[in-house]
């Protein structure tokens, strides 16, 4: 069973402890300036919003890639940068529709979200539950349960 | 490790920008942010400077585990030596800057002299330099990020500055970062204008990437988390309802100070407090709380975010004001409202966001427009002085003097002198409700005995953040104790204040003790900083930070005398509730707390305590 990086950004609260976690299982240092997740903060709805990569089955970045240094986990479904192979020539960050796949000027490489090889580090840290790894084809099954609470559980539907 | 073992020196009368090694053997004995700062103003300075001169100094300071996964792990300290009190002024501040400090490389910036021209410094990791301001002088705290941001054209750059209130020489004016966290008290947003110093912009991509022992480290910092989020407190009441879900608690005990402390209940804390913030508006349908927002690395998210209502008189015609921003704290909500008697939700909101806006601390600015507003009742004061009818409780007079206090405009330039010398000019000096010059905070201490001990032995001047008694004498964290006797209260506010400097040197915030006690902060150091850090190390650098900012204070000029409270507290009983008929007993307490403090008659060092601390 494959998972996804689930986000509700009802939940988020701005902590950033996602990307210490992130920079910190890929550098051993804390420093959200080299996540690979991000939050963002729109201050005049006070809505805080995590971001990262999707990991889409057809992903513009490994097509793009005129080396083949982007690859499928075939375990996580995760779309993976082999750093040896990079080149660092930036056409999946101007592929990539969502912006998610970011050049690292100190490594001249590309990064972007592996999924900590099914372990995601962002989600495991997220005090709130704005970041969960759910089956990945039961991402709405939270939604769903909401919903159907409100249609058939409530007592004005008795 | 876990420092970054580099500090900034800015003389800003000379121009230079020079980097030093940090004093790794003041950083064993003081810890960081507001010890370690301290620790060099003390060893710097003379205690006699005057404030507002270029002789004094003022520190920005991030503590070890500043920038770091541990909870809450995101504040700095502002340190230098306060104008409103004449004391050591220390105020804490969350929000994101103070780790973008540490990931750029730095531990602390500390600024001396006075620039010519107002001037602004700008850090990208290891490189600082002072640069032109004169287009950001005037502006807010809010235009001056959004014009750094822009011009820098780095969104991500983090921005601590001052507003008119600090160009102005507000005596409580603030030092606000990301828009709506404050360090808030004393005035150091004064002495960051007096050095014509406009901004601190920062952008910090390095990281923090030495703690000594990473996988204890993050075992640790995950099981500390575990208890914030099952405690009560941390990880239900103050994400939900935030500091405000105190309003109708302290209310309820007799010991929320209204009308400038003639009384110590509200008739309208339920009005501003948690639950009206949560419930919807009659003109619009809108809950005023929009939701909750964590500071850097905080796993407890007890910030609001809030509206005002459109249609309020306050903010009509003003769309700056209509979207979501920092809302009320508990504190801000009482200066603000109880202490005028003011009730209107909105209209609170409304002077917090000018607080915020042109950085000012709204606890001494409300506290002393609850100054204002008596000397008006008592006929001292008039409309035609004041531009406002200010009788208790109008919501219209509170904006007004919000609106012209930050600007220093007509009668705001005497608000903006604190109670202390605005009672003192009219003949009433009885009449300031402050410690050292310093206005109270949320709290009767004839209702909360120890508070007032905590009061008028606090270094800063009247806080509740340096020994919050609060916790034990209300919530009963970690043992409850009878708030209405004086009884065991010198060793508990000793206790208090000890904890409260290891905890605010660190470089987290002093919420977690609610569930967390010194032995969860020696936890996490140790793995951060060197198995040294042991519970008993911790406690005794406390210890030495807090006798080392009262050492500073005496020499500043400072004696028993000043360890005092306003006379209506030790002579007018509270009138209603729980505390009826008492006044603060600070006479008995206050010998007594000399005695555990190991300080003669006078409020001093004894030599034997000087060396027990290494002092």
């Amino acid at each position: 069973m494959q998972k996804s990086l689930h986000i509700d950004p009802e939940k988020c609260t701005g902590c950033l402890q996602c990307e210490m976690a992130c920079s910190f299982e890929n550098y051993a240092t804390f420093a959200p300036a080299r996540s690979r997740i991000k939050v963002f903060d729109f201050h005049h709805t006070g809505r805080k919003v995590p971001y990262t990569c999707t990991q889409c089955d057809e992903a513009w970045c490994l097509h793009a890639c005129p080396v083949e240094a982007i690859t499928l986990d075939m375990l996580t479904g995760a779309k993976v940068v082999n750093e040896t192979t990079c080149v660092g020539c930036k056409v999946c960050t101007i592929a990539c529709p969502f912006g998610t796949v970011n050049y690292v000027q100190e490594t001249g490489k590309v990064q972007k979200c592996d999924l900590c090889g099914g372990a995601p580090a962002c989600a495991e840290a997220c005090p709130t539950g704005a970041i969960t790894y759910i089956d990945a084809n039961w991402t709405g099954l939270n939604k769903m349960a909401a919903w159907a609470d409100k249609l058939g559980n409530q007592p004005a539907a008795a | 490790m876990s420092w970054a073992g580099k500090i900034l020196r800015i003389n800003l009368t000379a121009g230079t920008v020079k980097s030093e090694p940090l004093n790794m053997d003041w950083a064993h004995q003081y810890l960081g942010s507001r010890g370690l700062a301290t620790k060099y103003l003390v060893e710097e300075m003379d205690a006699k400077v005057d404030p507002l001169s270029p002789a004094n100094k003022i520190v920005w300071a991030t503590g070890p585990l500043t920038g770091t996964m541990a909870s809450t792990g995101g504040r700095y300290t502002v340190v230098t030596k306060g104008p409103l009190t004449g004391a050591i002024a220390c105020s804490n501040s969350g929000g994101y800057w103070g780790a973008e400090l540490k990931m750029a490389g730095w531990d602390m910036v500390i600024f001396e002299g006075r620039s010519a021209k107002p001037v602004y410094l700008f850090i990208q990791d290891d490189v600082a330099e002072l640069r032109d301001a004169a287009h950001l002088w005037g502006k807010t705290v809010w235009e001056t990020e959004a014009t750094l941001k822009k011009q820098l054209q780095d969104p991500q750059v983090r921005v601590s500055s001052i507003g008119g209130a600090g160009e102005n020489q507000v005596l409580y004016a603030a030092v606000v970062n990301d828009l709506h966290r404050a360090a808030g008290r004393s005035g150091v947003g004064a002495v960051m204008g007096s050095k014509n110093l406009k901004a601190i912009a920062v952008r910090g991509t390095k990281g923090v990437g030495n703690i000594a022992n990473p996988k204890e480290f993050m075992r640790v910092t995950y099981e500390k988390k575990k208890i914030l989020a099952d405690n009560a407190v941390t990880g239900q009441g103050l994400p939900t309802y935030g500091t405000q879900v105190l309003m109708s608690v302290i209310n309820e005990i007799g010991a929320l100070p209204t009308r400038n402390h003639r009384d110590s209940q509200f008739e309208g804390a339920k009005d501003i407090g948690a639950e009206a913030m949560a419930t919807p508006r009659k003109t619009d349908g809108k809950k005023p709380l929009v939701t909750n927002q964590a500071c850097f690395g905080c796993t407890i998210a007890c910030g609001r975010v809030q509206t005002v209502d459109k249609g309020h008189f306050s903010v009509e015609n003003k769309p700056q004001y209509w979207g979501a921003s920092g809302g009320l704290e508990y504190e801000a909500a009482w200066a603000l409202g109880a202490a005028n008697g003011v009730n209107d939700l909105d209209a609170l909101q409304y002077a917090n966001l000018l607080c915020n806006e042109h950085g000012m601390d709204p606890i001494s600015f409300g506290a002393t427009i609850g100054a204002v507003m008596e000397l008006y009742d008592m006929g001292v004061l008039t409309k035609e002085q004041l531009g406002v009818d200010a009788k208790f409780g109008s919501a219209q007079a509170l904006a007004h003097f919000a609106e012209i206090t930050a600007k220093g405009e007509g009668f705001g330039k005497e608000i903006g002198q604190g109670s202390r010398r605005l009672t003192a000019k009219y003949g009433h000096p009885d009449l300031s409700m402050t410690v050292k010059g310093q206005e109270f905070p949320a709290y009767d201490s004839r209702g909360i005995q120890g508070m007032g001990l905590a009061y008028a032995t606090s270094n800063r001047g009247a806080c509740h953040l340096r020994g919050y008694t609060v916790a034990s004498e209300v919530l009963g964290i970690p043992v409850k104790t009878d708030p209405l006797v004086a009884e065991g209260k010198p060793d508990l506010v000793k206790a208090f204040q000890d904890a409260t400097a290891a905890f605010d040197s660190s470089g987290l915030c002093i919420f977690t003790t609610f569930a967390w006690g010194l032995p969860d902060l020696a936890d996490q150091l140790a793995p951060a900083c060197g198995p040294e850090f042991t519970l008993e190390n911790v406690a005794l650098i406390g210890e030495r930070i807090w006798n080392m900012e009262r050492d500073f204070n005496n020499r500043a000029g400072f004696t028993s005398k000043d360890d005092t409270l306003p006379k209506r507290l030790l002579t007018e009983p509270a009138k209603t509730g729980p505390a009826k008929g008492l006044v603060s007993k600070l006479p008995e307490m206050l010998p007594k707390y000399y005695e555990v403090r190991g300080w003669d008659k006078e409020g001093r060092l004894k030599a034997e305590t000087r060396t027990r601390l290494g002092l």
